[in-house]
């Protein structure tokens, strides 16, 4: 009787139920999105994309602006000076990618500098870096279910043609395919679902949520439909998981919750471990392109 | 500029400069780029945990980054290393943010530990990482030549030195150690820049190894330099300065291949 009196009085939290809405859409894009930067092996573009967008967090902070804005408007200036750029060797494309990072973190840092000299609190680093879930407006709902929508959508359009031109882009083009165009549109999504992830998990951790859940789902499915499917389930599963944990977490260290996205990433990571022990007890065929087309 | 007070950070920011200059040299060849952003971050709960059991700051560095090292070569054993690598990223993070909540030095500790802090530094810390730095370049030296053959040729390096494992191993092992000392000055988020900047410049400048090694080193002492007096000048956090200053380092050297390339 009592659990299911703090169920309820859990989900009438208002807090509580916009970090649900927010956090789940999060999960579900970074679902469909990540299956495809890990099989294009694009984690550390993912990861350069989440880190730079802390510098838009920290300005939205700064300017007293809608966060979402923010994390959105600086990974997609990010995804397109990495898309122009087009350099496609993979070991350039790696270096291309560590300096945009750094040079997004360090704006990060001094932004967040003077959030601290102007609104004297100390707490906006850690907002914007490690997420505040239960801090985030009801406002931001309509904008952030837009988002993951507009992503969805774009992910579902460019699955197939962005398949063919990782595998070879001479076939894409024979086939009417604009490659350029659809590696935009990737790049596109993959910085809408980043900074979904950012709102939810804050901007450097976000990397957990894109990356983990697709990549403990593709060690065990066959097929890349289930691995989207598989992959949906975990991350749902660990956000709303990691919401309720952090929320009980108050019982657990009187007058003190422990952080969301510690529980989030931690039951994140222990699916990938999981995902692989099962992984070697039985063995399957790798989904992903085959081995002569990898970057690396 | 120049006061007492100063004299610890412009000492340990030489030693840090020195350091990864040259390591952030094989980080550029061997194109273990993530990894080196990974490891400095994986080594931040160490510092964290430090804080909660009041010990040296630097033990708790080195200690985890042992740890990262060993969680990245375990993780990507058959599996994508850039994803290995990923999840512990995300995983030490999220377990410093954790260790410091609890200690209850939340906000501001984690500001110094995430962007560096050039002004606390101790005299303990300036003996501690001294002896960081020597390691670290003893061990450089001691597997340079395998290191850079393996970069230009695996199977050459395997016929000439032995098991590749082992070497990518102490390799990162050389990575996390030089991070974690640079993690007390220029912050856990913006060590790797300084590893990739002034690295990737030196390239461009010239063919030969060695002498792209010493450039490197001295391209980020510049960088560290100019930081540590812009700092001191603006009072802006030095992390900014070396995110910009090492992404103007790699901006240059790019101009240069390019026009080099339209050149020949």
């Amino acid at each position: 009787m009592s659990v299911l009196l703090s169920a309820v009085e859990f989900l009438h939290n208002e807090p509580v139920r916009v970090a649900l809405i927010v956090g789940g859409g999060a999960a579900l894009v970074c679902a469909v999105v990540g299956v495809a930067t890990v099989m294009q092996r694009q984690s550390f573009a993912g990861h350069a994309l989440a880190d730079v967008s802390s510098a838009g967090g920290s300005a939205a902070y700064l300017l007293g602006l809608n966060p979402l804005l923010g994390f959105l408007g600086l990974a997609a200036a990010a995804a397109g000076v990495m898309e122009w750029s087009e350099i496609r060797e993979a070991r350039e494309r790696d270096l291309l990618t560590g300096v945009v990072l750094g040079a997004g973190l360090g704006l990060a840092a001094l932004l967040l500098y003077f959030a601290s000299t102007v609104h004297s609190a100390s707490g906006a680093a850690v907002a914007v870096l490690f997420g505040s879930m239960f801090t985030i407006p009801a406002a931001v709902v309509p904008l952030a279910l837009a988002v993951a929508l507009t992503a969805l959508t774009v992910s579902a359009l460019v699955h197939r043609p962005l398949l063919v031109s990782a595998l070879s882009v001479d076939l894409a083009r024979a086939q009417g395919i604009r490659v350029r165009a659809v590696s935009l549109a990737h790049a596109l999504a993959l910085a809408l679902a980043v900074s979904l992830a950012a709102m939810t998990v804050g901007a450097i951790l976000s990397t957990a949520l894109l990356i983990g859940p697709a990549a403990a789902a593709l060690r065990v499915a066959r097929r890349p439909a289930a691995a989207v499917a598989l992959a949906a389930a975990i991350g749902l599963g660990a956000t709303w998981g990691g919401i309720y944990l952090a929320y009980e977490s108050f019982y657990w260290t009187p007058g003190r919750g422990w952080p969301v996205s510690f529980f989030i990433v931690a039951l994140v990571f222990a699916a990938y471990l999981t995902a692989g022990a099962l992984a070697v007890r039985w063995p399957r065929r790798a989904v992903g392109l085959p081995s002569g087309c990898e970057a690396h | 500029m120049f006061a007492a007070f100063m004299l610890h950070a412009w000492l340990v920011a030489t030693m840090v400069a020195i350091v990864g200059g040259a390591v952030g040299f094989f980080v550029v060849a061997r194109r273990a780029a993530f990894a080196a952003h990974a490891l400095p971050l994986g080594a931040f709960p160490g510092a964290a945990a430090a804080s909660l059991l009041g010990v040296n700051e630097l033990l708790g560095l080195a200690l985890f980054s042992g740890v990262g090292v060993i969680a990245i070569t375990q993780l990507q054993r058959g599996e994508r290393r850039e994803v290995a690598s990923a999840l512990w990223l995300a995983f030490a993070l999220a377990l410093g943010v954790l260790l410091l909540s609890l200690s209850g030095a939340y906000a501001q500790s984690l500001y110094g530990l995430l962007f560096g802090e050039v002004l606390g530094i101790s005299r303990t810390q300036v003996f501690g990482i001294a002896l960081l730095s020597a390691l670290t370049l003893a061990l450089l030296a001691l597997l340079a030549r395998p290191l850079l053959l393996e970069s230009l040729s695996g199977d050459l390096a395997a016929a000439a030195f032995g098991r590749a494992r082992s070497l990518e191993g102490a390799f990162l092992l050389i990575v996390a150690l030089s991070t974690a000392m640079a993690v007390p000055v220029v912050g856990a988020l913006l060590v790797f820049s300084l590893m990739v900047g002034p690295a990737s410049a030196a390239r461009a400048y010239t063919n030969r190894p060695w002498r792209a090694l010493l450039l490197s080193v001295l391209l980020s002492m510049a960088v560290v330099w100019s930081a540590i007096a812009l700092t001191y000048l603006t009072d802006w956090p030095v992390g900014f300065f070396v995110g910009a200053l090492s992404a103007m380092c790699y901006v240059a050297g790019r101009r240069r291949s390019l026009l080099a390339g339209a050149g020949s």
